[in-house]
C-alpha cells in the first residue's frame, strides 16, 4: 500500500459538519463540527468509542443519516458536489454505485432469500447497466482477489450456507462491483474470530490497494486501525480529538485520550499460583441434537479457587458449552462435575438452590441478559430475596451496598435497563451474579461487546472484586489481550478438546502447540506493519 | 438507535411527570376521540339507572313500535318500552358481559400461551393441537352448541365466549413468548433457580404486554360482536334484559319501512369499536416509539 497522499486529488471533503440525533426533550448534537478530507486511494481511520460518532460520520459522507438524526449543518464534498444538497434522485445515483458501504454484520445486511453472486451483482446490473454476464465474471474475479476458496461454488450459495468471514468478504465484493471511488467500512471484522478476521483484513486491504479505491475505515480497535489506514482520526463525543498519519498517531500521540485508548491492551496481572481447585471438570462429553453433534470431547479442566481462569479458543470450540454445562444449562453426555469436591447434579432441576447460587453466570450482552421491563432495584434484588430472604429496607441497603461494588452508587436504583450505557449495563449484570456471593463466576465474554475503554475498567472492577471477595472467575473469551489482563491460569480450546492447560505465563510464552500459535499470532498488535509481517511469515 | 440513544439517557433520567407530559404529547387527535367515545360509554354504563329516563323493563306506552316523541325519545319497542332507556341499560350489559369474557379470555390465553413458550417440547406441541383442533371449527357454532347444551345464563355466555376467544389469544402469547424466552434474562432466572409461575408471569409477560394490551382491545370488539350475533340469534342475552345485539333484532323489522331506530343500537356498537381501534392503534403506536428509544 504505497501511496503518496499528496499526490491525489482531493475526493471527499466533509466541512464543519453537524448531525443531531432526537430525544424526548428536543434535538441533541451527536457529530459537533467535525471536518475531514479525503485523497483518492487513500484510507481513512475513524476510531473512538461507542457514542463517538464514528458510524454516523460514516453514513453522512454518503449523504444518509439515521432515521431519528438530522444534519444540522455542514457540508459533505464529493468529487465537486454536496451531498447534502443534491436532490435524493441524484443522491440515491451515488450509492452503491460511487460510494458503497460495508456493514459490520454481514449476515444481517445480506437478504437471506437470494444467492450471494445475485446480491453482489444488484447494483451493477440494475444501476450501472452492466450485462449480468460480464457483472458475473466481475463478481467472480473479485471474489477470487479476496481469496475465497471455491469461488463457483460459494457464489451460487445462499447467505446462511457460508461462514461470517466469507460473507463479510463477499459483502466487500458487493461494495466493490460497482468499482466505487470511495468505501465505508463500518466495524467489517468486529464481528469476527481474531483468526477469521486476519484473513478479511488482508484481503480488503489488498483489494483496496489495488483498485486505488478511497475508504473510510471505522473501528475501536487501534489494532485494526493500524493495519489497515493511512491516516487516523480520533473521535469522542462527536469531536475531533486528534488527526495524524498513522505511524506518527502511533509513535506519538498527542492527547491523554489516544493514550488511554489502548491502556487494556497493555493491562497486565501478575499470575499467582493456586493453591486448591473450587470447581473440577472431569472428562465431561457434551452433544447437541440427541448426539448428532459432538461439541465437548473429553474435556477436563480444574479451575483454583479465588483466581481467574481463562477459556480462550476461536467460536464453536466449545468454550460457551461448557459454561452451560456448568451452569446445568445443558446436561453433558459423560463426565461429572465437582465443586468443592462434592459431584454436582448434571441437571440444573435436580440443582439444590444453595448449589445455584454459589455458581453464578454472567452474559456477553447485557441487553439481552437484564429484563428491559424491570428496574435495577429488582434486577439486583431478586437474588437477594431468592437466596437470603431479603426485604424491606435490609434489602434496599444490600442493593445500594452492591451498586456501590461496582462503582455506579444508589442514584442508578430506579433506572431501567434501556436508561443506562453499555458499560453500565455491564456492572449491573455484575453486581447482580455478586448479590448471590458465589463462589465461582463464569463470565462468558462479557467484555468483547464493549469498546475499549470500557473494557479496561470493567477488567479493573474484576480484579479489584476478586481482591476483595475472593470469588473465582471462569472467564470465557477470545480475546488474548484481556486474558493477559485478568488471569491466572489459561486453558487453549479447539474444536471441542482442551489443547493447552496452565499458569498463564507457560501458556502464553513458547513453546506453543501448532494451534496456541496460529491463535495468538493472530491476534493484532499495534504495529502497521504486523499484518505484513505475518502475511510474509506465512509465505 | 441505541448508540445515539445512549449518552442522552444517562444525562436525563426519566422522570414520571415528563413521562406523562410525553405521552399526552404524542396523543393522536384521533387517539382523543377513542378516548372520549370510551369515556362516555363508561360513564353511561355505570350511571344508567341514573340517566335513562325509564325503566329497564319499564313499559311506557300501549303503542308498539310507536314513534319518536318527546316523553320517548328514540320512540319504543315492540312491547312498549322506550328504546332511549333500553339502550342505555344495553351499555351496562354489553360492555359489562363483553368485558368479563375477555378477561377471562386473556387469563386464560395469557398465562397458558405463555407457559407453552416457556416449558416448549412435548408440552407446547400438546397444548398447541389442543388449540388447533377447538380453533379447527367454527367459533360460533361451537358456543351455539354448547350454549343450547347449558342454557343460556349470563354465567355460562361470559366462560363460554371467553373460552372459545382464549384460543386466538393463545397463539398470539405463545408466538410473541417465544422471542421473548431465547434472551438471556428468561435462561438467567432458570439458572438463578426461578419458579415456572415467576417466570412467567415476571420475566415473559411485561416484555410481551403492550402486544397483549393491542391485543386485549380488538378482542373486546370481538367479544362484543360475537355477544350480539348470538343475542341476535336467540341464544345470548335473553329478554328482557336490554343489550344491543337482541335490540336490533327485536326492531329488524322496522328497517323494511324506513326507520332508523333498529340502526341505532347497532351504531352504538360500531361506535364502540372504533373507539376502541382508535386507542389500541395509538398506544401500539406509543408502545413501538417506546421501544424504538432503547
Amino acid at each position: 500500500m504505497i501511496i503518496n497522499p499528496k499526490d491525489q486529488e482531493i475526493l471527499l471533503s466533509i466541512n464543519d459538519l453537524r448531525i443531531e440525533a432526537e430525544a424526548d426533550d428536543g434535538w441533541h448534537p451527536i457529530v459537533d463540527g467535525v471536518s475531514l478530507v479525503l485523497r483518492k486511494g487513500e484510507v481513512l481511520g475513524l476510531i473512538g468509542e461507542s457514542g463517538a460518532g464514528k458510524s454516523t460520520i460514516g453514513l453522512a459522507s454518503m449523504g444518509f443519516t439515521r432515521p431519528g438524526c438530522r444534519i444540522a449543518g455542514g457540508q459533505v464534498i464529493f468529487n465537486g458536489s454536496d451531498l447534502l444538497k443534491l436532490p435524493k434522485r441524484q443522491l440515491r445515483s451515488f450509492r452503491g454505485t460511487r460510494i458503497a458501504y460495508v456493514a459490520q454484520s454481514a449476515a444481517m445486511a445480506f437478504n437471506p432469500a437470494h444467492r450471494i453472486l445475485d446480491q453482489t451483482v444488484e447494483t451493477a446490473v440494475n444501476d450501472m447497466a452492466t450485462p449480468r454476464k460480464e457483472a458475473n465474471a466481475n463478481a467472480l474475479d473479485l471474489f477470487r482477489e479476496l481469496q475465497l476458496p471455491d469461488v463457483e461454488q460459494l457464489a451460487h450459495r445462499y447467505p446462511h450456507q457460508v461462514s461470517g468471514g466469507q460473507l463479510q468478504r463477499a459483502m466487500t465484493a458487493m461494495a466493490m462491483s460497482c468499482r466505487p471511488e470511495l468505501i465505508i467500512f463500518d466495524e467489517p471484522t468486529t464481528a469476527l474470530d481474531v483468526t477469521t478476521q486476519v484473513e478479511v483484513l488482508a484481503a480488503i486491504r489488498k483489494v483496496v490497494a489495488e483498485h486505488n479505491t478511497a475508504a473510510i475505515y471505522i473501528t475501536h480497535d487501534l489494532a485494526v486501525v493500524s493495519q489497515m489506514a493511512d491516516r487516523v482520526m480520533v473521535l469522542r463525543h462527536g469531536k475531533e480529538v486528534e488527526q495524524a498519519p498513522t505511524r506518527e498517531m502511533l509513535s506519538s500521540p498527542r492527547e491523554a485520550y489516544t493514550k488511554s485508548l489502548w491502556s487494556v491492551r497493555q493491562m497486565h496481572k501478575p499470575a499467582e499460583p493456586r493453591q486448591d481447585a473450587v470447581l473440577e471438570i472431569r472428562n465431561i462429553d457434551a452433544t447437541y441434537g440427541r448426539g448428532a453433534i459432538t461439541v465437548l470431547d473429553d474435556v477436563s479442566v480444574s479451575v483454583p479457587r479465588g483466581r481467574t481462569l481463562s477459556i480462550v479458543g476461536e467460536s464453536g470450540s466449545g468454550k460457551s458449552t461448557l459454561a452451560r454445562v456448568v451452569t446445568g444449562l445443558l446436561r453433558p453426555s459423560a463426565g461429572d462435575i465437582l465443586f468443592n469436591g462434592v459431584a454436582v447434579p448434571p441437571v440444573l432441576k435436580s440443582r439444590t438452590r444453595e448449589q445455584l447460587r454459589q455458581i453464578q453466570l454472567v452474559y456477553q450482552s447485557a441487553d439481552t441478559a437484564l429484563n428491559p421491563r424491570q428496574r435495577v432495584r429488582d434486577l439486583v434484588g431478586r437474588r437477594l430475596d431468592l437466596y437470603f430472604g431479603l426485604a424491606g429496607r435490609e434489602k434496599e441497603r444490600r442493593v445500594g451496598e452492591l451498586l456501590d461494588m461496582v462503582e455506579l452508587g444508589s442514584r442508578y436504583i430506579d433506572r431501567f435497563p434501556g436508561e443506562l450505557s453499555g458499560g453500565q449495563k455491564q456492572r449491573i449484570s455484575l453486581a447482580r451474579a455478586l448479590a448471590a456471593k458465589p463462589e465461582l463466576m463464569i463470565c462468558d465474554e462479557i467484555t468483547s461487546a464493549l469498546d475499549q475503554i470500557v473494557q479496561g475498567e470493567i477488567l479493573k472492577l474484576l480484579t479489584r472484586l476478586q481482591r476483595e471477595t475472593n470469588v473465582t472467575y471462569m472467564f470465557i473469551t477470545h480475546d488474548i489481550a484481556t486474558v493477559k489482563a485478568i488471569s491466572d491460569e489459561v486453558v487453549v480450546m479447539n474444536r471441542g478438546k482442551v489443547v493447552q492447560q496452565g499458569p498463564k505465563d507457560s501458556v502464553l510464552s513458547p513453546p506453543y502447540p501448532d494451534y496456541t500459535e496460529r491463535l495468538l499470532r493472530s491476534v493484532p498488535e499495534i504495529d502497521p506493519d504486523w499484518l505484513d509481517r505475518l502475511l510474509a511469515a506465512r509465505q | 438507535m441505541k448508540m445515539l440513544s445512549e449518552p442522552l439517557c444517562g444525562t436525563t433520567p426519566k422522570q414520571s411527570p415528563k413521562a406523562i407530559a410525553v405521552a399526552l404529547r404524542r396523543t393522536t387527535p384521533s387517539a382523543w376521540f377513542g378516548v372520549a367515545i370510551i369515556v362516555l360509554y363508561a360513564l353511561i354504563a355505570i350511571f344508567a339507572p341514573l340517566i335513562a329516563p325509564y325503566g329497564e323493563t319499564e313499559v311506557v306506552s300501549s303503542v308498539p313500535y310507536g314513534p319518536w316523541t318527546q316523553q320517548t325519545f328514540l320512540g319504543t319497542d315492540q312491547l312498549g318500552r322506550d328504546v332511549f332507556s333500553r339502550l342505555i341499560f344495553g351499555a351496562r350489559n354489553t360492555i359489562g358481559i363483553s368485558l368479563a369474557a375477555t378477561m377471562i379470555t386473556f387469563v386464560v390465553g395469557v398465562s397458558l400461551g405463555i407457559t407453552a413458550a416457556v416449558l416448549g417440547g412435548a408440552v407446547d406441541m400438546l397444548m398447541s393441537r389442543i388449540v388447533d383442533a377447538i380453533m379447527a371449527l367454527p367459533q360460533l357454532v361451537v358456543i351455539l352448541v354448547m350454549l343450547s347444551v347449558v342454557g343460556s345464563s349470563v354465567f355460562n355466555l361470559i366462560v363460554l365466549i371467553g373460552i372459545a376467544g382464549a384460543t386466538n389469544v393463545f397463539r398470539l402469547a405463545r408466538s410473541v413468548s417465544l422471542n421473548v424466552t431465547v434472551m438471556d434474562y428468561v435462561e438467567d432466572a432458570r439458572v438463578r433457580g426461578e419458579s415456572l409461575v415467576w417466570i412467567v408471569f415476571r420475566e415473559v409477560l411485561p416484555n410481551i404486554l403492550p402486544t397483549l394490551v393491542a391485543e386485549f382491545g380488538m378482542r373486546f370488539c370481538f367479544v362484543v360482536l360475537t355477544i350480539s350475533a348470538l343475542s341476535f340469534l336467540g341464544l345470548g342475552i335473553q329478554p328482557p334484559t336490554a343489550d344491543w345485539g337482541s335490540m336490533v333484532r327485536e326492531s329488524a323489522t322496522l328497517i323494511s319501512y324506513g326507520d332508523v331506530t333498529p340502526l341505532l343500537p347497532a351504531a352504538a356498537i360500531a361506535f364502540l369499536a372504533i373507539g376502541v381501534n382508535f386507542v389500541v392503534d395509538w398506544f401500539l403506536n406509543y408502545a413501538n416509539g417506546l421501544r424504538d428509544d432503547h
